[in-house]
């Protein structure tokens, strides 16, 4: 399955829904594209909600941090809600759980930026 | 399929369509010899990463260079191995993708995920190519096969 992007507003932050799969070629490259358009639309606080996000390779992997460190660099702020399991252990494997902000509720997620 | 003291093996063009082809198939043989689902997941993601490997580092996606994946049941072990036609890797420059100053770098985790998900993980550089050999052991009382476990 391709990976599926859509975002929305919600008071001030931009969610962006992912499902499918993140990893080398298209689903990263649709990742990279998205969080780019959003910042250069003025966009900085992003979550990434990956609750449908099924699989991801390190190719994945590396677009995330390439996501949280641009966005960092902008002076913004990104951060990732609702991890799979399979997710959750990569991330916890490779010892980006502690470099992410990781969220689990929507709401929650949104109130952590202000 | 019936894999006890079999082997299979395909010869896979240097592209993207590899990378996905050689995770169905690992998924497909993994799932056969009946081996569990996270087991199953694990030996996928391995032999993707490898197929990456393969493709992008060793053969650079060359069109006249191929790769070769070869999936082996022995006894109790799934040995597979995927061979590429570079120019070999250097593995002494192989970064630990854990070390503080490397976690935030883009790439440079495949070898690792592989070796955080199969049992034995061998890499073989030579100036022809690099062969990768990745082997799972078989546990579980359906070890062997789906029809052992009725």
């Amino acid at each position: 399955m391709t990976m599926k992007v859509g975002s929305r507003q919600v008071d001030g932050v931009t969610i962006v829904d992912c499902s499918g799969r993140i990893t080398l070629g298209e689903g990263s490259v649709i990742l990279r594209d998205t969080v780019r358009d959003l910042l250069s639309k003025g966009n900085k606080k992003i979550v990434l909600n990956l609750a449908d996000v099924n699989y991801i390779d390190s190719s994945g992997i590396g677009e995330l941090v390439s996501a949280f460190t641009t966005t960092k660099n902008q002076g913004g702020e990104l951060k990732l809600l609702n991890l799979t399991k399979k997710v959750n252990d990569l991330l916890q494997i490779t010892k980006l759980y502690t470099v992410f902000d990781v969220k689990d509720d929507e709401a929650g997620a949104v109130k952590s930026f202000k | 399929m019936a894999m006890t003291e079999q082997r299979v093996s395909y010869t896979l063009d240097s592209s993207l369509e590899t990378i996905d082809n050689a995770e169905e198939k690992a998924t497909r043989i993994a799932t056969e010899l009946g081996f569990g689902d996270d087991e199953v997941m694990q030996i996928s993601m391995a032999v993707r990463e490898g197929a990456v490997n393969a493709v992008l580092h060793g053969n650079a996606y060359a069109p006249d260079k191929k790769v070769i994946l070869a999936f082996e049941r022995t006894g109790s072990e799934l040995v597979i191995t995927i061979r590429d036609q570079g120019r070999g890797m250097d593995l002494s420059k192989i970064p630990n993708p854990l070390a503080p100053e490397n976690l935030l770098k883009t790439s440079g985790r495949g070898i690792f995920l592989m070796r955080s998900f199969m049992d034995v993980v061998e890499i073989r550089p030579s100036s022809t190519g690099t062969e990768l050999k990745l082997i799972k052991h078989v546990h579980g009382p359906t070890a062997g096969g789906k029809e052992a476990s009725q």
